[in-house]
């Protein structure tokens, strides 16, 4: 393999990881705030959907980003009050949310399938940056979504280790009862994070419809979502750990296709696999060493009730 | 904080919500209101009626028979599932005094055969599969006829002389296509060769365009495709090269790139089939029928084909539509080199229906 190939597989993953790096983190933040949703690929769909729609009719996509948060955060807020002011089961809301996400989006998108978008994403190389051997093609030659990703990132990692806000958003997983002890409101945080979490969900769907398709068809994210619940899992609830998962996921079918294109005779199967055999390795990892920063978040799943303290 | 009964009510209202999403596709719709004296017809989906692909092309057969055949009331049911799901659908489709019922997915023949079983006065007919009852027919088109045509259009096209194909899945239907455009291509252009990559999935549109940039920065210029989504399209008029689409006219897509599609034309075929019942003359059976029979076709050029290519490929499809060219008619060698049909010969449907090797100019492997 030459430099240029490798260069092109690494540019390639990055752009195919872009979708699930949004929605990864956003679960991310949610799970760290102790709520499990599994609507992400129901708020991915209502996301790109509505970003679409938007982008066509106002013909911006930056309007069609904004729709996509906000579609993602209503979506979110549904699952925020059914199971925190509700205390419903989790699993099944976020379940219900993904069938509601799905239909709601197909409905909604009928008049838009196989519409062409007039003014999508488009490479904008940053200046200078992008110049650098092998690191600026790789990770500075791309639409403005992908250097948005990158920020919001180094934002999320330096929030939640170092800053108190942070601090409390980690406790909010482990021991909530001890965050409520401190004075700090537990329910708004809580809700302020799934609802965080949904709208990076719409981000990652809208990336899809605006940056990478980019187009609209229904059910377009083809399990991303999924696939974003499973990066938390494997990334251990880590933003820096997130961005690798996402890269790596989104890197194989690049490199699939690479190696189709240059004859290599490889089993397509078995590099789709690679992934989830990793996923299953952290969760093994995890259940190992139940303590500490390599452990899911303590109190994950688990309605709040001040009066059960 | 909420009493119970307001909880219950709010659950009530999001499940209830929920549902009618879900079901958005679920609930059978009717084109037409029911008059005396129609035959009622209808057509189960694997996929959205406006899908743009494969389904959507089913729907316009639905739609030209409606038109065309006055007696005829027809309804449809969308994104129905393999298995239990199919089955159930299917029996109350029978169950509700349909007369006719298609099932446009190969994931259906069985739930089919099991229903028709229950029901031997209702005729089912079953789309890309191989089992037939008395009561049962399955039916399919020679698309691997338009196939070639569009080859042709390729390999006129291509200055690079690689032509990429983003194809889906290594099953016979898929390879055989691979082969009857590769045949096409190298009728025009000896020298051209078509690169497959597969990509392990039918329907996600983001994946299908990276499989076709990838081909298409490895040298392609021109790209064609057997998925369900226009994925591959997208890529070409992203990269400014050309491309051919698949299932319907996919120049709406991507303009400036497609070439020409091949394309599914079932509105003669369903006006057909529900004449013979409505005249008691049905028949079970299999059925594939090609461009002769106008179920396959070729949709119309775009802006960038020369008159040369058109007089060309138009040649060949009335050779084809009179049974003077045959795309499987020998010489034809494999991979290897190897004359797998000799001269004079020709593949027979069983063969076709079974094709697992690629012909020389292909470009790629079937993974067993």
């Amino acid at each position: 393999m030459n430099e240029s190939l490798i260069v092109s597989i690494l540019a390639a993953s990055v752009v195919a990881g872009t979708p699930l790096l949004f929605a990864s983190l956003g679960e991310l933040i949610t799970e760290r705030a102790g709520i499990t949703n599994l609507g992400v690929d129901g708020m991915m769909l209502v996301g790109a959907e509505t970003g679409f729609m938007t982008a066509v009719i106002t013909g911006s996509p930056w309007l069609g980003v904004l729709a996509a948060l906000v579609a993602g955060a209503i979506l979110a807020l549904i699952h925020a009050v059914l199971c925190i002011t509700l205390k419903a089961n989790q699993v099944v809301s976020g379940l219900a949310l993904t069938i509601f996400g799905t239909g709601l989006s197909g409905y909604l998108g009928k008049a838009y399938v196989g519409m062409r978008l007039d003014n999508p994403f488009v490479k904008m190389p940053v200046p200078g940056l992008s110049e650098i051997p092998i690191l600026g093609p790789v990770l500075f030659n791309h639409d403005p979504l992908v250097y948005i990703s990158y920020v919001l990132i180094i934002v999320a990692a330096l929030y939640i280790y170092k800053t108190r806000a942070g601090l409390f958003l980690r406790a909010l997983g482990e021991n909530p009862a001890a965050v409520d002890a401190v004075g700090v409101n537990v329910f708004t945080r809580r809700y302020l994070y799934t609802i965080i979490g949904g709208a990076l969900a719409g981000l990652g769907g809208a990336y899809l419809s605006l940056a990478y398709a980019p187009c609209w068809l229904e059910n377009m994210t083809a399990g991303r979502g999924w696939i974003a619940v499973a990066l938390v899992v494997f990334a251990l609830w880590d933003p820096w750990r997130a961005l690798v998962g996402s890269y790596l996921f989104g890197g194989v079918d690049a490199l699939g296709f690479n190696l189709q294109v240059l004859g290599v005779s490889t089993s397509i199967f078995l590099l789709n696999m690679l992934p989830y055999i990793f996923t299953i390795l952290a969760l093994v990892l995890v259940l190992i060493k139940k303590e500490g920063r390599l452990a899911s978040p303590q109190a994950l799943g688990l309605p709040y009730d001040r009066e059960e303290r | 904080m909420l009493s119970k009964w307001g909880k219950a009510i709010l659950c009530t209202v999001l499940a209830g919500s929920v549902l009618l999403a879900g079901c958005g596709g679920g609930g059978a719709k009717k084109d037409a209101a029911k008059p005396q004296g129609k035959i009622k017809v209808a057509f189960v989906h694997n996929g959205s009626v406006n899908d743009g692909g494969w389904t959507n092309s089913h729907s316009n057969g639905r739609l030209q028979l409606l038109k065309d055949n006055k007696n005829v009331e027809a309804v449809y049911v969308e994104n129905v599932g393999d298995g239990a799901d199919a089955e159930r659908v299917i029996n109350q489709l029978a169950s509700q005094g349909n007369k006719i019922i298609f099932a446009c997915s190969f994931g259906y023949m069985d739930s089919m055969l099991n229903v028709a079983k229950k029901y031997p006065d209702t005729v089912f007919m079953h789309c890309s599969g191989y089992k037939t009852a008395p009561n049962m027919g399955n039916y399919f088109g020679r698309i691997y006829q338009a196939r070639y045509l569009t080859g042709m259009v390729a390999g006129k096209q291509t200055k690079t002389n690689l032509i990429g194909y983003v194809a889906a899945f290594p099953i016979p239907e898929v390879v055989r296509g691979i082969n009857a455009f590769t045949l096409g291509v190298r009728a025009v252009n000896p020298n051209a060769k078509v690169k497959v990559i597969w990509t392990n999935t039918w329907y996600d549109p983001a994946k299908e365009k990276q499989a076709g940039l990838t081909v298409l920065d490895a040298g392609a210029d021109v790209l064609t495709q057997h998925q369900d989504t226009v994925g591959p399209q997208i890529a070409a008029q992203e990269r400014g090269k050309y491309s051919i689409g698949y299932h319907m006219d996919m120049s709406k897509a991507a303009p400036k790139a497609v070439l020409t599609s091949a394309v599914w034309n079932w509105g003669p075929f369903y006006e057909r089939v529900v004449k013979q019942v409505q005249d008691g003359t049905w028949k079970s059976g299999a059925i594939w029928e090609g461009m002769k029979d106008n179920v396959v076709d070729i949709a119309p050029y775009g802006p960038m084909v020369p008159e040369e290519t058109k007089k060309l490929v138009d040649a060949a499809k009335k050779d084809i539509i009179s049974g003077k060219l045959n795309p499987f008619a020998g010489e034809i060698k494999d991979q290897t080199g190897k004359v797998r049909v000799a001269k004079g010969q020709a593949l027979g449907d069983a063969d076709l229906l079974k094709m697992d090797w690629f012909v020389e100019g292909v470009d790629g492997t079937i993974s067993k």
